[in-house]
């Protein structure tokens, strides 16, 4: 079997897989085609790139002190400059990758699914179950997150766990309601109805036919979200909740340079701008992802 | 033995009755078409047989068996359903093979795919289609998809409603011979909801004529195509169809 675009992009697929790999091609292709999402792509590559190669890239230790050379400005020996305790800024901006990635990822990884299970339970069965779930992710809704992840980080005890705890509860609300209107829409679909016809039930419908619907949107906006869970890690790290030193996580380096930021400015803006970059590569990513996996352009081609 | 039979069938959305005492009985093997123009209650009746609607009062015999509208058994088995818009009948997000699968799954039916074939080819699709996504084929190839999946669990009663009117009207001839050819060969009963007199007298042997929720009049198919329906109704549908035919 050869892998070429011929084989791809058939009309008329031999197996379920090629059929796959034939829908994930023209995705790939549609993503090619949207400079923004690309560029979006490359940042996100390069952030998982930086933090599974950290112990490579990073030139220094991430925690070694060297009282002599603290607070020096960015130079070739350090790019980034140093903190006040004369670490590596570059090097710690980089182990810090690692920590920005396994919130995202865990934050992503335990609310999307809770939402999109939640939402599509509420939007099919409607009723009191609707009622109910509706009423909970209000109350969760009624309040900022970042003031609400304050309240669980202080109940639950500061540490980077603990936030990302905080930050998942704060976040499936949003989820489940997207999921439970993209299942009200087609909830009396036809599709829906002959799959009970043929005796299906709830269940297997909710699971193997609402799901499947609501996952594009879903990846949509976990993607657009990871921005906004990238800057509410970064905002308990920065009062000091989030992550606790001597971990290089960049909301709490922030929070160090706030004091040298008029004499030593590299000490602060240095990890935020990694903070920009990175929540504005998931944003551009997320941006593309929306218009390719939107169900109103597929078909087109 | 009867296919379906009801007895005093009364339907309701939302309290409000739409469907007044209907009654009429379908022998097995037997095809049966409810006519009559939107809004007469024809499709509602097909949903309370299927079960999507369980607002109902009287009662639906299928196969000699009762049905209780708010407890009912999964009759998938006996009978499946046809629906009219086929861009709207298929899941969008899943292959021809995974849609047929489905019904087999579902009964627990172990199966390496042999069947999904033999349906592919009893509605006339080529296997070159098992694989494709709903988007990637007409209107009739769709239908013809949904006629395969109805038909996958061997069910003794085909539900129809308005197969063919979201159809060209070449497709249309093609679906309705498929529908004939497969009545014969698998031994079905239908019980078919049309507007389409023509698409009546083609497919079935009996119809009921339905006008404001209610049946005005059953007769067979010679009685209609020699024009001899009793009903003042019947022969106005029949009139608006000579009319159409005639202009």
């Amino acid at each position: 079997m050869k892998l070429s675009s011929e084989w791809l992009l058939t009309d008329s697929p031999e197996t379920k897989g090629q059929a796959l790999a034939g829908r994930a091609w023209r995705m790939w292709l549609a993503l090619l085609g949207n400079p923004l999402a690309i560029t979006g792509l490359v940042i996100v590559v390069a952030l998982v790139l930086v933090s599974a190669f950290a112990p490579w890239i990073a030139p220094y230790s991430p925690i070694g002190q060297d009282l002599e050379n603290r607070l020096l400005p960015p130079s070739w020996a350090h790019w980034m400059g140093t903190d006040e305790l004369g670490r590596d800024i570059f090097s710690r901006v980089v182990y810090g990758s690692r920590l920005t990635l396994m919130i995202v990822l865990l934050v992503a990884a335990i609310s999307a699914p809770v939402g999109l299970i939640l939402g599509a339970i509420s939007g099919y069965f409607g009723g009191w179950v609707d009622k109910f779930i509706m009423g909970v992710t209000d109350i969760f809704l009624s309040m900022p997150k970042l003031i609400m992840a304050l309240a669980f980080v202080a109940a639950l005890g500061p540490g980077i766990e603990n936030a990302i705890i905080a930050i998942a509860i704060t976040a499936w609300p949003a989820y489940a309601r997207i999921a439970r209107a993209e299942t009200l829409t087609f909830r009396k679909a036809e599709f829906i109805d002959a799959i009970k016809l043929q005796g299906a039930s709830p269940w297997r419908i909710i699971f193997n036919h609402v799901l499947p619907l609501c996952t594009s949107s879903m990846i949509v906006r976990v993607t657009l979200d990871m921005a906004g869970i990238i800057l509410t890690a970064a905002g308990l790290g920065f009062l000091g909740l989030g992550a606790q030193p001597p971990l290089p996580e960049w909301g709490a380096m922030i929070s160090r340079g706030r004091n040298f930021i008029l004499d030593q400015w590299w000490v602060a803006t240095m990890p935020g701008f990694a903070i920009i970059v990175v929540s504005l590569g998931f944003c551009f990513l997320g941006d593309g992802l929306r218009d390719i996996l939107d169900p109103k352009n597929e078909g087109k081609s | 033995m009867t296919a379906i039979d009801l007895k005093d069938l009364t339907i309701s959305y939302s309290s409000v009755p739409v469907v007044h005492g209907a009654n009429f009985s379908v022998a097995d093997g037997e095809s049966f078409a409810l006519v009559g123009e939107s809004g007469s209650g024809k499709s509602t009746i097909l949903k309370a047989i299927s079960g999507l609607n369980d607002e109902w009062t009287g009662e639906i015999k299928l196969f000699g068996e009762k049905i209780d509208p708010k407890n009912r058994t999964d009759i998938s088995r006996i009978t499946q359903m046809v629906f009219q818009d086929p861009y709207g009948s298929l899941h969008p997000r899943k292959t021809v093979d995974t849609i047929l699968n489905e019904p087999l799954a579902i009964h627990g039916i172990k199966d390496d795919g042999t069947r999904v074939l033999e349906m592919l080819s009893a509605v006339g699709l080529d296997k070159r289609y098992r694989f494709r996504y709903p988007h990637q084929m007409s209107g009739g190839q769709r239908q013809r998809v949904a006629i395969a999946r109805a038909l996958m669990i061997k069910p003794k009663l085909l539900l129809l409603d308005e197969p063919t009117s979201a159809l060209d009207v070449s497709v249309q001839a093609e679906i309705l011979n498929l529908l004939k050819k497969l009545r014969k060969e698998q031994n079905l009963t239908f019980l078919l909801v049309t507007h389409d007199l023509p698409v009546a007298s083609f497919l079935c042997d009996r119809l009921a004529v339905m006008k404001g929720g209610e049946i005005v009049e059953i007769a067979s198919r010679e009685q209609m195509t020699k024009g001899e329906l009793k009903a003042e109704y019947s022969n106005e549908l029949l009139g608006v169809h000579a009319q159409k035919l005639g202009a």
